[in-house]
């Protein structure tokens, strides 16, 4: 079986610090420490205060489940649960853990059903999770069975607040999150709607992929557009993002911790680069050029000026609008050094037959084989690596230093440094002393 | 759940059924090469000119969902892809070792023929060990152009759920 930590698996033990050792470096803004990423306390703090935290997490389009006894599986943070769709049409998200001794009950990955039944002891539930029936509860001939004061009532899953908008379905384990609206804040909305904006979503396909590196540097990527150009030499060569282009890079006014990356493709295929910005781009090439440029086609579908929008939504989910090849993707996190990425690639349901079709050949930038997708899962895991055993343990986000949150172009690391502000108050952790 | 990779008979006889299998073998020895070999710029060779290729999960599979992991509708998409591989990617280097089992031929239609053949993707990194990259089907239809059989159509679909990281070079 594949196994990623095969040959990997050793942190060095400095890299794994208990909690009272994780402080931040003096120059907090400046800097992230290797621990972030690689210490098991702070992973296990971030499941409690982050994804069990006020959060409200990603967990299905309800595309996916559009009629009364659908579910599938899915997760919140690393947390195995079921969503599902009553026959009151109502949607409850609950964790796919048997109450009597701990099975995941569910094991398909999406069907219909009636009830879910514990396939050990035959447990019974209903599609919002309560427990519906026990066998032999009263035992047999009265003796054995439950106690005669066992209540169903007490006995069903743990079960998660949940919401939606315009056809994506969010759960939280808090009582105290805020609304949906409230807790995205405005801008984000706006943007969050262009994509998902009344229009009922078609599903064309999933996939899924295991990253060796920490979760968080899925979102940091993208809060990084100064990466967008250097690594991805495609982008550049067909003039998707190449410096100057008219783009926004965006952190969320009230917390920094959502974000969006976005940009307008000119109306020419190919970029026209400056001769000192080529020189900075060692992966840009002048002779690249498509056989089947149907391929960038970009169909003006939306009321946006921006033809690309990758946008962060904390803690698990990145909405994904390249040209007009839409998906999203939830981030699984799976210890420190690990996560797995869930891809829902969608269309619209008015979509003629060829405009499915356009989606999915321009579906080739994005993916585990995408132009694109490939090369950030690629680098991703070259951090991890790097960082896993090294002597050294800081990294560096001085780009733009002096500002934060929104970007004022494409070479600043604003965003990241707004993240971890952010992300530093949830977590409680301290920053060291300035030395005198 | 009956699907549509559902078992079903092939409707060749055996003795056609194995001379057909020689040559698609013949065919395949070379496919996998060119791969095994990192040639990924000789891929295209092997297709026709209105060719589709597409590598996608058994799971989209059986639900009919159209994404591919490599989704391409003629020739020069899967020169596009070829060319994108070999000279715009950033990947870490690898080797990929095709394992192919045995074909079934499931249909002979004038100069086109069907079949399945069961694969393991074996990957190596530098200093990895040899793991299971992927395992599954090709789903194909063969056109016989002269001397030669090339793919008119080619769907990759795997049984593996989970990938590790990414896949680079086309299957």
């Amino acid at each position: 079986m594949y196994q990623s930590q095969a040959v990997i698996g050793i942190t060095n033990a400095r890299k794994n610090p208990p909690l009272e050792q994780c402080v931040w470096p003096a120059d907090a803004l400046n800097n992230i420490p290797d621990w972030v990423y690689t210490s098991q306390a702070i992973y296990d703090r971030e499941i409690e205060r982050i994804f069990r935290g006020d959060t409200w997490n990603f967990v299905a389009l309800e595309a996916e489940i559009p009629n009364p006894g659908d579910y599938k599986r899915g997760y919140v943070g690393a947390t195995p649960v079921v969503i599902a769709r009553a026959e009151d049409a109502t949607i409850s998200v609950f964790e796919n853990r048997c109450a009597h001794r701990g099975a995941e009950f569910c094991r398909s990955s999406q069907g219909n059903t009636k009830e879910f039944v514990c396939p050990y002891h035959q447990w019974s539930y209903d599609l919002k999770g309560n427990l519906q029936g026990v066998p032999f509860r009263r035992g047999i001939n009265k003796v054995g069975g439950m106690p005669a004061d066992f209540k169903n009532a007490d006995h069903g899953t743990r079960q998660l607040r949940v919401t939606t908008r315009n056809g994506v379905v969010f759960a939280t384990y808090s009582d105290k999150t805020p609304p949906l609206e409230e807790y995205m804040t405005p801008e984000i909305v706006e943007e969050f709607d262009v994509a998902f904006s009344s229009k009922k979503l078609k599903i064309l396909g999933y996939c899924r992929n295991e990253l060796p590196c920490n979760w968080k540097m899925y979102h940091e990527n993208l809060k990084d557009p100064y990466h967008a150009t250097l690594l991805h030499s495609f982008l550049v060569v067909f003039g998707l993002l190449v410096p100057g282009i008219k783009s926004t890079v965006v952190a969320d006014k009230v917390h920094g911790r959502h974000g969006f990356m976005a940009s307008s493709k000119p109306d020419e295929i190919y970029a026209t680069v400056a001769a000192n910005d080529k020189a900075e781009m060692r992966s840009f090439s002048d002779d690249l050029r498509l056989r089947d440029e149907r391929f960038l086609d970009y169909v003006r579908e939306f009321k946006s000026p921006w033809s690309a929008n990758m946008m962060t939504l904390w803690p698990n989910l990145i909405v994904q609008r390249q040209m007009n090849t839409m998906g999203v993707r939830q981030i699984i996190p799976n210890g420190p050094n690990s996560m797995v990425m869930q891809w829902t690639m969608f269309g619209y349901e008015d979509d003629t037959p060829e405009m499915t079709r356009h989606r999915l050949r321009q579906g080739n930038l994005m993916g585990p084989s995408g132009f694109l997708g490939l090369e950030d899962n690629e680098a991703l895991k070259f951090v991890q690596e790097g960082l896993r055993n090294s002597s050294t343990d800081n990294n560096v986000v001085k780009l733009d230093a002096g500002h934060e949150g929104s970007a004022r172009n494409l070479i600043s690391e604003s965003c990241i440094r707004s993240l971890y502000q952010y992300y530093r108050d949830v977590m409680d952790i301290r920053v060291a002393e300035k030395a005198a | 759940m009956k699907d549509r990779l559902a078992y079903a008979k092939t409707a060749v006889s055996p003795r056609r059924a194995a001379e057909l299998r020689a040559e698609i073998d013949s065919f395949h020895v070379e496919y996998c090469a060119a791969l095994d070999a990192n040639d990924v710029e000789r891929w295209p060779d092997f297709f026709c000119k209105d060719a589709t290729y597409r590598i996608t999960s058994r799971h989209n599979a059986l639900l009919n969902m159209p994404v591919g992991l490599v989704y391409c509708e003629g020739l020069d998409m899967i020169i596009d892809r070829a060319q994108a591989v070999a000279h715009s990617q950033m990947f870490a280097p690898r080797h990929m070792l095709h394992v192919l089992g045995i074909t079934r031929v499931l249909q002979e239609a004038g100069n086109t023929v069907s079949s399945q053949t069961p694969f393991i993707l074996m990957q190596t990194l530098v200093e990895g060990p040899s793991t299971v990259h992927l395992a599954g089907i090709y789903h194909d239809r063969f056109v016989r152009e002269g001397e030669r059989l090339l793919i008119a159509s080619r769907q990759v679909v795997h049984d593996t759920e989970i990938l590790d990281t990414a896949l680079a070079y086309p299957v």
